[in-house]
Order: C-alpha cells, then structure tokens, then sequence
C-alpha cells in the first residue's frame, strides 16, 4: 500500500462525479453539513447511527454492515471514494472499517470536505438515489483492529501512538477542546505511548503532509520504531484511524492496528497503568 | 455531548450557563461586511503554532472552544484565500469573544 494506492485529490475526484462503478461517500458523525451541501452524486454514511451498534459499544457486525451497503447501493466491486469534515477523521475511521470488512477498492478524498469548501469547489443538496446491490462482506479482518488485552501486553514491547492533543495526553483534558470537558474517565495515557498529535501528519487545509515530513515526524522526530508492530489510540479511534492510514496505508508500514476502544475504555479499566504528564 | 462523541459540530458545541462557569470558553464570529461567513474554519492554536482544535463555522458565523486556561492563537480559514488571525486568552468561569471581519 502507498499513498496513490489510497488516496486522491479533488480534481481527481471531479472527474469522477456520476461515473459508473464509482461511488462518492460523504462520512460524518454529524451529516448535517450533508444536508446542507455535498459533492455532486455523494451519499452519505452516518458514523453514530450507521456505523455504530445501537446497544453495545461497538460498531455494526459483518451482517450490519452488508445491510448498509446494500441499502445505499454500493457493490462489492464499486469503487468507492470517502470524505468527510474534521480533517477526514470519520472517513478515515470508515476508510478503516471498510478495509476492515474487505472491501478493496476505497479511497480516501485527502482534504475531504474542509479542502473542498476552501476550494470553493461545487456543492449540491440533491441527494442522488441508488438502486440497491447484494452487499457480501468479509469476516472482520482482525489484524487492522486492536482490542484491549492486546494493548496492555503492547505496553513497553511495540509501538503505542496516543494521537491526542498533548493536553489530553498528558491528562490536563480530558476531551478536544472543541468539546465540553465533563467526561468521569481518568486523565493520562497509556505508558510507553509517543504522542504524536494526528494533527502534525495534516496541512493546514486538511490534506495529509508529504511521504518525507510524515517519516521524520514519527520514525525521527517520535522516535516510533518502524521495525516493530504498532498500534494507534486516541479517544474513541477516529482520530487514531487518521495516523493508522499514515502510517499504513501511506508510509506502508506492514503491522498498525487501531485501537478503536481507545482512552474511553482504557481510562476507564480497572487496574491497568496509566502514566501522566509530558512523553517521555 | 457525551463521551461517545469526538466530532466538532458547525459553530461550537453549545453550552448552558450553569456549565459555562466551569469551562475557559473562547467564542465570537466571523463576518464579511456585517454578514455570517458560514463557510469558513476557526481554529484555536498554542504555542508555537501547536493545533489544538478546529471547529466549522455555524450558520451565524459562530465559533466556540473549551480551551484551558492561558495564551492562545485563533485562525480563521475561509475560501478565497481567507486567513486571519487574533490572540486571546482564556480562563476557567470566563467566555471571551473573539470577532473577525473578513
């Protein structure tokens, strides 16, 4: 996997606009901004209520997810092209989720919709119709996801990216500072963890950085050992989804997973370690 | 919001005043000749340029950070090249307004 493998640009984007067998997909935890605007011919994937299991915490199973694709129209040999706001956190999460269940042929819009807009490039409130397709998936492919023991007994042998913010990494918040600061779960990180924030591997405008920045950055300027297995986190592992596409589906490293559990299980874990204060 | 929840939503989470006493609230506008710039980003940055959060602007123009206490940087970005920039400083119980003109 490298960058042209996985990702594309807006003009690349255009030229596909109602192109058969290629399906535009706006992604957002909140698809309000769907509503109001999206690219010509994009449908639209809500992260809480399409992507998310409605009782337990985790997302939607193999049949779920063969439901929802089928119901939006997307074949299992459709290209399908995702974007969304917040620098692309969700659609990268989706980007992960449909890796995840098989489905090979995904790209990521880099900018999403922040580059689009800042473009000005063409938005559309017409919601396209889709005739609907029989959906297969695969069995979850469980060396793209990380569940909590694996992570405890990764602490001190591979890598661990915490990609908070360094306030929240170092348990001074507890959320973005978008977000109220309210939450009951402890502060800190998991010990061992680089924090490398998942917005140093982003342009200002929302686009991934260049191959070499994004290299010196983790192996350099982190210290992340690219010889060894890796496992990303943040909060609830859309932003840590972001960095699993950097580092795996940009750099090509072989072995990421990300940790979808991520600070909001981990924090909340009765008597495994946390350390807080700056990286060490 | 709750704990399940990560994204920024256009404008700023919205916030009751009861709870307003325990945040450091940065907020304010942006506007082009007294009209809401509705598509645009705000984004609170610390020391030396550090990301701290982005949020889309709401309807009004509108932007809203739960920032921690001290010295920040506010940019705003929107299309046609727009960049503009303001410092502030935020403490717990207090909401200061930060406001832009295109």
């Amino acid at each position: 996997m490298s960058r042209s493998d996985a990702l594309v640009d807006a003009d690349w984007v255009e030229s596909r606009i109602d192109t058969p067998g290629t399906v535009i997909v706006e992604v957002d935890e909140d698809t309000s901004a769907y509503d109001k605007g999206h690219i010509p011919s994009a449908i639209k994937i809500d992260w809480k209520k399409d992507l998310q299991d409605p009782v337990r915490r985790d997302f939607v199973d193999k049949i779920g997810f063969e439901t929802l694709l089928s119901e939006r129209g997307i074949a299992n040999d459709d290209t399908v092209v995702l974007y969304g706001g917040n620098n692309n956190w969700f659609a990268s999460y989706a980007y992960w989720y449909f890796k995840l269940y098989g489905h090979q042929n995904v790209l990521l819009l880099d900018g999403g919709r922040k580059k689009w807009e800042l473009d000005s490039r063409e938005l559309t409130r017409e919601v396209p119709t889709r005739a609907k397709t029989s959906y297969t998936a695969s069995e979850q492919d469980a060396t793209l996801r990380a569940m909590r023991d694996e992570v405890i007994a990764a602490i001190g042998k591979r890598n661990l990216v915490d990609v908070r913010s360094p306030d929240e990494f170092s348990g001074r918040l507890l959320a973005p500072a978008h977000l109220p600061q309210e939450q009951s779960q402890r502060g800190g990180h998991i010990p061992t963890a680089k924090n490398v924030p998942w917005s140093k591997a982003a342009n200002e405008d929302g686009t991934f950085k260049a191959d070499d920045e994004l290299t010196a950055l983790y192996k350099e300027e982190a210290g992340v050992d690219f010889g060894k297995d890796t496992i990303a986190y943040c909060r609830i592992g859309e932003r840590s989804a972001h960095t699993w596409f950097v580092l795996h589906e940009i750099l090509g490293l072989p072995n990421v997973k990300n940790y979808d559990g991520s600070w909001t299980e981990y924090g909340s874990l009765v008597g495994v370690p946390i350390e807080i204060g700056e990286g060490k | 919001m709750s704990h399940d929840s990560c994204g920024a939503p256009a404008g700023g989470v919205t916030i009751t005043k009861d709870k307003a006493g325990k945040e450091a609230i940065v907020e304010g506008h942006v506007r082009d000749s007294g009209a809401p710039v509705s598509t645009g980003y705000a984004r609170l940055l610390g020391t030396g340029d550090e990301f701290v959060a982005e949020v889309p602007l709401g309807e009004d123009g509108g932007f809203r950070f739960f920032a921690a206490p001290g010295d920040w940087t506010l940019r705003v970005l929107a299309p046609g090249g727009v960049r503009l920039e303001q410092s502030v400083s935020a403490d717990i119980g207090q909401i200061t307004t930060v406001e832009f003109a295109v």
